[in-house]
Protein backbone atom coordinates (compact mmCIF):
# COMPACT_ATOMS: atom_id res chain seq x y z
CA UNK A 1 0.00 0.00 0.00
CA UNK A 2 1.51 3.33 -1.01
CA UNK A 3 2.09 6.02 1.54
CA UNK A 4 -0.91 8.25 1.16
CA UNK A 5 0.79 11.28 2.68
CA UNK A 6 3.52 11.16 0.05
CA UNK A 7 1.06 10.59 -2.76
CA UNK A 8 -1.19 13.40 -1.65
CA UNK A 9 1.82 15.70 -1.44
CA UNK A 10 1.79 16.67 -5.12
CA UNK A 11 -1.91 17.45 -5.00
CA UNK A 12 -1.56 19.32 -1.76
CA UNK A 13 1.27 21.50 -3.02
CA UNK A 14 -0.79 22.56 -6.00
CA UNK A 15 -4.02 23.03 -4.04
CA UNK A 16 -2.28 25.11 -1.39
CA UNK A 17 -0.41 27.26 -3.89
CA UNK A 18 -3.44 27.87 -6.06
CA UNK A 19 -5.98 30.58 -5.86
CA UNK A 20 -8.73 31.71 -8.05
CA UNK A 21 -11.39 29.05 -8.53
CA UNK A 22 -13.19 29.20 -5.19
CA UNK A 23 -15.74 30.18 -4.18
CA UNK A 24 -17.86 29.01 -7.10
CA UNK A 25 -20.97 31.14 -7.24
CA UNK A 26 -24.11 30.20 -9.19
CA UNK A 27 -26.38 33.18 -9.65
CA UNK A 28 -29.86 32.84 -11.11
CA UNK A 29 -28.92 29.79 -13.14
CA UNK A 30 -31.52 28.48 -15.56
CA UNK A 31 -30.81 25.63 -17.89
CA UNK A 32 -33.33 24.45 -20.44
CA UNK A 33 -33.23 22.08 -23.38
CA UNK A 34 -35.97 23.21 -25.73
CA UNK A 35 -39.07 23.66 -23.62
CA UNK A 36 -37.80 21.41 -20.82
CA UNK A 37 -36.46 23.30 -17.83
CA UNK A 38 -33.77 21.27 -16.09
CA UNK A 39 -32.56 23.94 -13.68
CA UNK A 40 -34.51 26.99 -12.57
CA UNK A 41 -33.19 29.92 -10.59
CA UNK A 42 -30.31 28.10 -8.93
CA UNK A 43 -28.47 30.20 -6.35
CA UNK A 44 -25.52 28.44 -4.77
CA UNK A 45 -22.12 29.21 -3.34
CA UNK A 46 -19.46 26.57 -2.92
CA UNK A 47 -16.49 27.38 -0.70
CA UNK A 48 -13.19 25.73 0.02
CA UNK A 49 -13.37 23.00 2.63
CA UNK A 50 -14.68 19.47 2.95
CA UNK A 51 -16.72 17.66 0.30
CA UNK A 52 -19.97 19.14 -0.93
CA UNK A 53 -22.42 16.39 -1.78
CA UNK A 54 -25.33 16.97 -4.15
CA UNK A 55 -28.34 14.87 -3.33
CA UNK A 56 -31.77 14.60 -4.81
CA UNK A 57 -33.99 12.30 -6.81
CA UNK A 58 -33.34 11.36 -10.43
CA UNK A 59 -33.90 14.28 -12.75
CA UNK A 60 -33.35 16.88 -10.05
CA UNK A 61 -30.51 18.47 -12.04
CA UNK A 62 -27.40 17.26 -10.18
CA UNK A 63 -25.47 16.10 -13.23
CA UNK A 64 -26.45 19.24 -15.14
CA UNK A 65 -25.21 21.41 -12.29
CA UNK A 66 -21.85 19.58 -12.28
CA UNK A 67 -21.52 19.91 -16.05
CA UNK A 68 -22.31 23.62 -15.87
CA UNK A 69 -19.71 24.09 -13.16
CA UNK A 70 -17.21 22.19 -15.28
CA UNK A 71 -17.98 24.41 -18.27
CA UNK A 72 -19.32 21.55 -20.38
CA UNK A 73 -22.71 23.24 -20.64
CA UNK A 74 -23.62 26.91 -20.88
CA UNK A 75 -26.47 28.17 -18.73
CA UNK A 76 -29.57 29.44 -20.49
CA UNK A 77 -29.63 32.32 -18.01
CA UNK A 78 -27.59 33.44 -15.01
CA UNK A 79 -23.89 33.35 -14.34
CA UNK A 80 -21.29 31.14 -12.74
CA UNK A 81 -18.22 32.82 -11.30
CA UNK A 82 -15.00 31.43 -9.92
CA UNK A 83 -13.60 33.65 -7.18
CA UNK A 84 -15.44 36.49 -8.86
CA UNK A 85 -14.13 35.78 -12.37
CA UNK A 86 -16.28 34.45 -15.18
CA UNK A 87 -13.67 31.88 -16.13
CA UNK A 88 -11.94 29.39 -13.89
CA UNK A 89 -8.13 29.38 -14.12
CA UNK A 90 -6.81 26.88 -16.68
CA UNK A 91 -6.84 23.29 -15.46
CA UNK A 92 -8.36 24.32 -12.14
CA UNK A 93 -11.26 21.92 -12.56
CA UNK A 94 -11.56 18.23 -13.28
CA UNK A 95 -14.53 15.90 -13.50
CA UNK A 96 -15.19 12.21 -13.28
CA UNK A 97 -18.34 11.02 -14.99
CA UNK A 98 -20.73 8.37 -13.82
CA UNK A 99 -19.77 6.27 -16.83
CA UNK A 100 -16.26 7.39 -17.74
CA UNK A 101 -15.03 6.77 -21.27
CA UNK A 102 -11.90 4.66 -21.38
CA UNK A 103 -9.56 5.59 -24.21
CA UNK A 104 -8.57 2.60 -26.32
CA UNK A 105 -5.11 2.21 -24.91
CA UNK A 106 -3.42 0.90 -21.80
CA UNK A 107 -4.15 2.11 -18.29
CA UNK A 108 -0.80 3.89 -18.09
CA UNK A 109 -1.36 5.45 -21.54
CA UNK A 110 -4.74 6.76 -20.39
CA UNK A 111 -3.00 8.59 -17.56
CA UNK A 112 -0.21 9.78 -19.83
CA UNK A 113 -2.88 11.17 -22.16
CA UNK A 114 -4.54 13.10 -19.32
CA UNK A 115 -1.18 14.47 -18.18
CA UNK A 116 -0.32 15.65 -21.69
CA UNK A 117 -3.78 17.14 -22.22
CA UNK A 118 -3.18 19.10 -19.02
CA UNK A 119 -0.01 20.45 -20.55
CA UNK A 120 2.29 18.45 -18.33
CA UNK A 121 4.99 16.10 -19.51
CA UNK A 122 3.91 12.54 -18.80
CA UNK A 123 6.87 11.52 -16.68
CA UNK A 124 7.08 7.93 -15.50
CA UNK A 125 7.11 9.07 -11.89
CA UNK A 126 3.90 11.08 -12.30
CA UNK A 127 2.18 8.15 -13.96
CA UNK A 128 3.41 5.86 -11.22
CA UNK A 129 2.20 8.23 -8.49
CA UNK A 130 -1.29 8.41 -9.98
CA UNK A 131 -1.44 4.64 -10.54
CA UNK A 132 -0.55 4.15 -6.88
CA UNK A 133 -3.03 6.74 -5.72
CA UNK A 134 -5.83 4.94 -7.57
CA UNK A 135 -4.59 1.47 -6.52
CA UNK A 136 -4.26 0.34 -10.13
CA UNK A 137 -0.47 0.05 -10.43
CA UNK A 138 -0.57 -3.71 -11.19
CA UNK A 139 -2.93 -3.01 -14.10
CA UNK A 140 -0.71 -0.38 -15.75
CA UNK A 141 -0.20 -2.27 -19.01
CA UNK A 142 -3.71 -3.70 -19.32
CA UNK A 143 -6.06 -2.31 -21.98
CA UNK A 144 -8.27 0.19 -20.13
CA UNK A 145 -11.46 -1.14 -21.70
CA UNK A 146 -10.75 -4.56 -20.27
CA UNK A 147 -10.86 -3.36 -16.67
CA UNK A 148 -13.76 -4.02 -14.31
CA UNK A 149 -16.21 -1.22 -13.52
CA UNK A 150 -14.49 -0.37 -10.26
CA UNK A 151 -11.05 -0.34 -11.86
CA UNK A 152 -12.29 1.88 -14.68
CA UNK A 153 -13.76 4.28 -12.16
CA UNK A 154 -10.44 4.48 -10.31
CA UNK A 155 -8.57 5.01 -13.57
CA UNK A 156 -10.98 7.84 -14.40
CA UNK A 157 -10.23 9.30 -10.98
CA UNK A 158 -6.49 9.07 -11.63
CA UNK A 159 -6.99 10.77 -15.00
CA UNK A 160 -8.95 13.58 -13.38
CA UNK A 161 -6.27 13.99 -10.71
CA UNK A 162 -3.59 14.15 -13.40
CA UNK A 163 -4.84 17.70 -13.94
CA UNK A 164 -3.95 18.55 -10.34
CA UNK A 165 -7.26 20.35 -10.01
CA UNK A 166 -8.31 22.75 -7.28
CA UNK A 167 -11.87 21.51 -7.63
CA UNK A 168 -12.84 17.95 -8.48
CA UNK A 169 -16.39 17.21 -9.61
CA UNK A 170 -17.57 13.62 -9.24
CA UNK A 171 -20.85 12.54 -10.80
CA UNK A 172 -22.13 9.49 -8.93
CA UNK A 173 -18.63 8.10 -8.59
CA UNK A 174 -19.72 4.73 -7.24
CA UNK A 175 -23.19 4.31 -8.76
CA UNK A 176 -22.54 0.91 -10.31
CA UNK A 177 -19.80 -0.44 -8.05
CA UNK A 178 -19.79 -3.27 -5.54
CA UNK A 179 -19.21 -2.49 -1.85
CA UNK A 180 -15.46 -3.12 -1.83
CA UNK A 181 -14.85 -1.01 -4.93
CA UNK A 182 -17.06 1.68 -3.43
CA UNK A 183 -15.00 1.63 -0.25
CA UNK A 184 -11.78 1.98 -2.20
CA UNK A 185 -13.10 4.91 -4.24
CA UNK A 186 -14.36 6.59 -1.06
CA UNK A 187 -10.94 6.20 0.54
CA UNK A 188 -9.33 7.90 -2.44
CA UNK A 189 -11.90 10.69 -2.36
CA UNK A 190 -11.23 11.28 1.36
CA UNK A 191 -7.51 11.31 0.74
CA UNK A 192 -7.82 13.79 -2.13
CA UNK A 193 -10.13 15.97 -0.07
CA UNK A 194 -7.69 15.90 2.83
CA UNK A 195 -4.96 17.13 0.50
CA UNK A 196 -6.91 20.35 -0.02
CA UNK A 197 -8.74 19.63 -3.26
CA UNK A 198 -12.35 20.77 -3.14
CA UNK A 199 -14.66 17.83 -3.85
CA UNK A 200 -18.12 18.46 -5.29
CA UNK A 201 -19.94 15.22 -5.90
CA UNK A 202 -23.39 13.82 -6.50
CA UNK A 203 -24.60 10.55 -5.07
CA UNK A 204 -27.76 8.55 -4.47
CA UNK A 205 -26.09 6.59 -1.72
CA UNK A 206 -27.25 8.00 1.62
CA UNK A 207 -24.60 6.06 3.49
CA UNK A 208 -21.90 7.46 1.25
CA UNK A 209 -23.22 10.97 1.73
CA UNK A 210 -23.11 10.50 5.50
CA UNK A 211 -19.55 9.16 5.33
CA UNK A 212 -18.10 11.78 3.01
CA UNK A 213 -20.15 14.95 3.10
CA UNK A 214 -19.07 18.08 4.84
CA UNK A 215 -22.16 19.81 3.51
CA UNK A 216 -25.19 18.76 1.53
CA UNK A 217 -26.86 20.51 -1.37
CA UNK A 218 -30.31 18.98 -1.72
CA UNK A 219 -31.95 19.44 -5.10
CA UNK A 220 -35.43 18.66 -6.34
CA UNK A 221 -37.20 19.65 -9.52
CA UNK A 222 -34.26 21.65 -10.85
CA UNK A 223 -33.97 23.84 -7.78
CA UNK A 224 -31.66 23.92 -4.78
CA UNK A 225 -33.99 23.15 -1.92
CA UNK A 226 -31.49 22.98 0.94
CA UNK A 227 -27.84 23.77 1.45
CA UNK A 228 -26.84 22.69 4.93
CA UNK A 229 -23.94 21.24 6.89
CA UNK A 230 -24.20 17.45 6.58
CA UNK A 231 -25.01 16.83 10.24
CA UNK A 232 -27.94 19.19 10.35
CA UNK A 233 -29.28 17.98 6.99
CA UNK A 234 -29.39 14.40 8.12
CA UNK A 235 -30.56 15.09 11.66
CA UNK A 236 -33.01 17.87 11.02
CA UNK A 237 -33.89 18.35 7.37
CA UNK A 238 -35.41 21.80 7.07
CA UNK A 239 -37.85 21.02 4.30
CA UNK A 240 -40.60 18.50 3.81
CA UNK A 241 -39.07 17.44 0.47
CA UNK A 242 -35.74 16.58 2.09
CA UNK A 243 -37.45 14.75 4.92
CA UNK A 244 -39.44 12.63 2.46
CA UNK A 245 -36.33 11.99 0.37
CA UNK A 246 -34.40 10.78 3.41
CA UNK A 247 -37.35 8.61 4.38
CA UNK A 248 -37.12 6.94 1.00
CA UNK A 249 -40.30 8.43 -0.35
CA UNK A 250 -40.16 9.59 -3.92
CA UNK A 251 -39.95 13.28 -4.53
CA UNK A 252 -41.11 14.39 -7.94
CA UNK B 1 -10.92 -26.61 -70.20
CA UNK B 2 -10.42 -22.90 -69.67
CA UNK B 3 -10.60 -23.48 -65.93
CA UNK B 4 -7.81 -26.06 -66.11
CA UNK B 5 -5.76 -23.67 -68.22
CA UNK B 6 -6.34 -20.95 -65.63
CA UNK B 7 -5.13 -23.14 -62.78
CA UNK B 8 -2.17 -24.18 -64.88
CA UNK B 9 -1.19 -20.53 -65.36
CA UNK B 10 -1.42 -19.85 -61.65
CA UNK B 11 0.37 -23.02 -60.50
CA UNK B 12 3.14 -22.74 -63.08
CA UNK B 13 3.86 -19.18 -61.87
CA UNK B 14 3.15 -17.65 -65.28
CA UNK B 15 5.31 -14.54 -65.55
CA UNK B 16 2.78 -12.44 -67.45
CA UNK B 17 0.06 -13.29 -64.99
CA UNK B 18 2.15 -12.50 -61.93
CA UNK B 19 3.52 -9.27 -63.41
CA UNK B 20 -0.08 -8.14 -63.84
CA UNK B 21 -0.95 -9.19 -60.27
CA UNK B 22 2.10 -7.36 -58.93
CA UNK B 23 1.23 -4.12 -60.72
CA UNK B 24 -2.40 -4.36 -59.63
CA UNK B 25 -1.38 -4.69 -56.01
CA UNK B 26 1.13 -1.87 -56.28
CA UNK B 27 -1.44 0.48 -57.82
CA UNK B 28 -4.32 -0.38 -55.53
CA UNK B 29 -2.33 -0.47 -52.28
CA UNK B 30 -0.69 2.86 -53.12
CA UNK B 31 -4.06 4.37 -54.01
CA UNK B 32 -5.60 3.09 -50.77
CA UNK B 33 -2.74 4.51 -48.74
CA UNK B 34 -2.96 7.87 -50.51
CA UNK B 35 -6.74 8.00 -50.14
CA UNK B 36 -6.49 7.08 -46.45
CA UNK B 37 -3.88 9.75 -45.74
CA UNK B 38 -6.16 12.37 -47.29
CA UNK B 39 -9.59 10.92 -46.55
CA UNK B 40 -9.30 9.95 -42.91
CA UNK B 41 -8.17 13.32 -41.50
CA UNK B 42 -10.62 15.04 -43.85
CA UNK B 43 -13.52 12.89 -42.62
CA UNK B 44 -12.52 13.40 -39.00
CA UNK B 45 -12.23 17.16 -39.48
CA UNK B 46 -15.67 17.38 -41.05
CA UNK B 47 -17.01 15.29 -38.16
CA UNK B 48 -15.56 17.60 -35.52
CA UNK B 49 -16.03 21.04 -37.01
CA UNK B 50 -19.10 23.17 -37.57
CA UNK B 51 -19.02 25.48 -40.56
CA UNK B 52 -21.57 27.04 -42.92
CA UNK B 53 -22.61 24.54 -45.57
CA UNK B 54 -21.51 21.56 -43.50
CA UNK B 55 -24.72 19.63 -44.18
CA UNK B 56 -24.27 20.17 -47.90
CA UNK B 57 -20.65 19.03 -47.63
CA UNK B 58 -21.70 15.83 -45.87
CA UNK B 59 -24.38 15.09 -48.47
CA UNK B 60 -21.84 15.71 -51.22
CA UNK B 61 -19.24 13.51 -49.53
CA UNK B 62 -21.77 10.71 -49.13
CA UNK B 63 -22.90 11.16 -52.72
CA UNK B 64 -19.34 10.97 -54.00
CA UNK B 65 -19.11 7.45 -52.57
CA UNK B 66 -21.09 6.37 -55.59
CA UNK B 67 -18.82 8.03 -58.17
CA UNK B 68 -18.77 5.93 -61.34
CA UNK B 69 -15.19 4.79 -62.02
CA UNK B 70 -15.39 5.74 -65.68
CA UNK B 71 -16.33 9.30 -64.75
CA UNK B 72 -13.39 9.49 -62.33
CA UNK B 73 -11.21 8.09 -65.11
CA UNK B 74 -12.48 10.71 -67.49
CA UNK B 75 -11.91 13.58 -65.02
CA UNK B 76 -8.40 12.43 -64.15
CA UNK B 77 -7.71 11.87 -67.86
CA UNK B 78 -8.74 15.46 -68.62
CA UNK B 79 -6.64 16.80 -65.75
CA UNK B 80 -3.54 14.81 -66.70
CA UNK B 81 -3.72 15.06 -70.49
CA UNK B 82 -1.08 17.26 -72.16
CA UNK B 83 -3.43 20.24 -72.41
CA UNK B 84 -4.94 19.68 -68.97
CA UNK B 85 -4.11 21.61 -65.79
CA UNK B 86 -1.79 18.84 -64.51
CA UNK B 87 -0.52 17.71 -67.87
CA UNK B 88 3.06 18.95 -67.72
CA UNK B 89 4.68 15.99 -65.86
CA UNK B 90 3.36 13.68 -68.57
CA UNK B 91 2.11 10.98 -66.26
CA UNK B 92 -0.99 10.00 -68.23
CA UNK B 93 -0.88 6.31 -69.22
CA UNK B 94 1.50 5.46 -66.38
CA UNK B 95 0.88 3.54 -63.15
CA UNK B 96 1.12 6.87 -61.31
CA UNK B 97 -1.95 8.13 -63.16
CA UNK B 98 -3.75 4.90 -62.23
CA UNK B 99 -2.87 5.39 -58.58
CA UNK B 100 -4.22 8.94 -58.69
CA UNK B 101 -7.44 7.84 -60.39
CA UNK B 102 -8.11 5.07 -57.89
CA UNK B 103 -7.25 7.37 -54.99
CA UNK B 104 -9.74 9.96 -56.30
CA UNK B 105 -12.32 7.20 -56.62
CA UNK B 106 -12.02 5.88 -53.09
CA UNK B 107 -10.98 8.96 -51.07
CA UNK B 108 -14.64 10.05 -50.77
CA UNK B 109 -15.61 6.57 -49.58
CA UNK B 110 -12.91 6.62 -46.91
CA UNK B 111 -13.69 10.22 -45.92
CA UNK B 112 -17.45 9.69 -45.71
CA UNK B 113 -17.21 6.48 -43.69
CA UNK B 114 -14.56 8.03 -41.42
CA UNK B 115 -16.77 11.08 -40.91
CA UNK B 116 -19.64 8.91 -39.71
CA UNK B 117 -17.41 6.77 -37.51
CA UNK B 118 -15.63 9.71 -35.88
CA UNK B 119 -18.87 11.61 -35.38
CA UNK B 120 -20.37 8.65 -33.50
CA UNK B 121 -17.22 8.27 -31.44
CA UNK B 122 -17.17 11.99 -30.71
CA UNK B 123 -20.67 11.75 -29.24
CA UNK B 124 -19.22 9.26 -26.77
CA UNK B 125 -15.96 11.14 -26.09
CA UNK B 126 -17.13 14.76 -26.23
CA UNK B 127 -17.58 15.45 -22.53
CA UNK B 128 -14.46 13.55 -21.53
CA UNK B 129 -12.15 15.24 -24.05
CA UNK B 130 -13.69 18.65 -23.48
CA UNK B 131 -13.19 18.25 -19.73
CA UNK B 132 -9.56 17.35 -20.38
CA UNK B 133 -9.26 20.51 -22.50
CA UNK B 134 -7.98 18.56 -25.49
CA UNK B 135 -7.41 20.99 -28.39
CA UNK B 136 -9.02 20.65 -31.85
CA UNK B 137 -6.05 19.04 -33.60
CA UNK B 138 -5.39 16.66 -30.75
CA UNK B 139 -9.07 15.68 -30.83
CA UNK B 140 -8.80 14.61 -34.46
CA UNK B 141 -5.67 12.64 -33.64
CA UNK B 142 -7.17 11.03 -30.54
CA UNK B 143 -10.40 10.01 -32.22
CA UNK B 144 -8.62 8.59 -35.28
CA UNK B 145 -6.32 6.62 -33.02
CA UNK B 146 -9.14 5.29 -30.88
CA UNK B 147 -11.10 4.37 -34.01
CA UNK B 148 -8.09 2.66 -35.52
CA UNK B 149 -9.56 -0.85 -35.64
CA UNK B 150 -12.68 0.34 -37.42
CA UNK B 151 -10.55 2.49 -39.72
CA UNK B 152 -8.83 -0.68 -40.91
CA UNK B 153 -12.22 -1.94 -42.08
CA UNK B 154 -12.88 1.38 -43.81
CA UNK B 155 -9.50 1.16 -45.51
CA UNK B 156 -10.47 -2.31 -46.70
CA UNK B 157 -13.73 -1.06 -48.12
CA UNK B 158 -11.68 1.42 -50.14
CA UNK B 159 -9.18 -1.25 -51.14
CA UNK B 160 -11.96 -3.56 -52.30
CA UNK B 161 -13.57 -0.86 -54.39
CA UNK B 162 -10.26 0.15 -55.99
CA UNK B 163 -9.19 -3.43 -56.64
CA UNK B 164 -12.48 -4.24 -58.32
CA UNK B 165 -12.86 -1.20 -60.57
CA UNK B 166 -11.94 -1.30 -64.21
CA UNK B 167 -13.19 1.91 -65.82
CA UNK B 168 -10.85 4.44 -64.22
CA UNK B 169 -7.59 2.54 -64.69
CA UNK B 170 -8.58 1.58 -68.22
CA UNK B 171 -9.00 5.24 -69.21
CA UNK B 172 -5.98 6.79 -67.49
CA UNK B 173 -3.67 3.76 -67.78
CA UNK B 174 -4.53 2.84 -71.33
CA UNK B 175 -4.19 -0.91 -70.61
CA UNK B 176 -0.72 -0.98 -72.16
CA UNK B 177 0.70 -4.48 -72.28
CA UNK B 178 3.49 -4.98 -69.74
CA UNK B 179 3.21 -1.43 -68.42
CA UNK B 180 -0.26 -0.40 -67.24
CA UNK B 181 -2.20 -3.62 -67.59
CA UNK B 182 -3.80 -4.67 -64.31
CA UNK B 183 -6.01 -7.59 -63.38
CA UNK B 184 -9.38 -6.03 -64.06
CA UNK B 185 -8.42 -4.44 -67.37
CA UNK B 186 -6.76 -7.66 -68.50
CA UNK B 187 -9.81 -9.71 -67.59
CA UNK B 188 -11.98 -7.37 -69.64
CA UNK B 189 -9.63 -7.45 -72.59
CA UNK B 190 -8.82 -11.16 -72.60
CA UNK B 191 -12.47 -12.11 -72.21
CA UNK B 192 -13.37 -10.09 -75.26
CA UNK B 193 -10.50 -11.73 -77.14
CA UNK B 194 -11.70 -15.17 -76.11
CA UNK B 195 -8.57 -15.92 -74.06
CA UNK B 196 -10.59 -17.20 -71.15
CA UNK B 197 -7.79 -19.10 -69.38
CA UNK B 198 -5.88 -15.95 -68.46
CA UNK B 199 -9.10 -14.08 -67.64
CA UNK B 200 -10.32 -16.82 -65.31
CA UNK B 201 -6.86 -17.19 -63.76
CA UNK B 202 -6.72 -13.50 -62.97
CA UNK B 203 -10.27 -13.56 -61.69
CA UNK B 204 -9.36 -16.33 -59.27
CA UNK B 205 -6.24 -14.49 -58.11
CA UNK B 206 -8.21 -11.25 -57.68
CA UNK B 207 -10.87 -12.87 -55.53
CA UNK B 208 -8.27 -14.79 -53.52
CA UNK B 209 -6.25 -11.64 -52.89
CA UNK B 210 -9.25 -9.68 -51.71
CA UNK B 211 -10.21 -12.54 -49.41
CA UNK B 212 -6.66 -12.83 -48.11
CA UNK B 213 -6.32 -9.11 -47.40
CA UNK B 214 -9.62 -9.19 -45.54
CA UNK B 215 -8.61 -12.27 -43.57
CA UNK B 216 -5.33 -10.65 -42.52
CA UNK B 217 -7.09 -7.46 -41.50
CA UNK B 218 -9.65 -9.46 -39.53
CA UNK B 219 -6.89 -11.34 -37.74
CA UNK B 220 -5.00 -8.14 -36.95
CA UNK B 221 -8.19 -6.58 -35.61
CA UNK B 222 -8.95 -9.56 -33.39
CA UNK B 223 -5.43 -9.61 -32.03
CA UNK B 224 -5.29 -5.86 -31.51
CA UNK B 225 -8.65 -5.67 -29.75
CA UNK B 226 -7.50 -8.29 -27.30
CA UNK B 227 -4.24 -6.49 -26.67
CA UNK B 228 -5.24 -2.84 -26.90
CA UNK B 229 -8.86 -2.88 -25.77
Amino acid sequence: MPDSAVIADGLHARAAASTGSLPIRFEGIDFAVGATHILSGVELELHAGGPTVLMGPNGSGKTTLLKLAMGLLTPTAGSITFDGASHAPARARAIMFQKPVMLRRSVAANIAFALEAAGRPSSTSDIRRLLDLAHIAPLAERPARRLSGGEQQRLALARALAREPQVLFLDEPTASLDPSSTKLVEEIISQVSASGVKIVMSTHDLGQARRLAHEIVFMAGGRVVEHEPAASFFNQPATEEARRFLAGELVV
Amino acid sequence: MDGVGALDLILSGDRTLFAIVRLSLLVTLSATLLAAVVGMPLGATVALTRFPGRDAAIVMLNGLMGLPPVVVGLLVFLALSRSGPLGSPGILFTPTAMIIAQAVLIAPIIAALTRQLVEDLWAEYRDELTAMEVGPLARVKTLLWDARFSLVTIGLAGFGRAAAEVGAVMIVGGNIDGFTRVMTTTIALETSKGNLALAIGLGLVLITLIMAVNAIAWGVRQWAERHAG
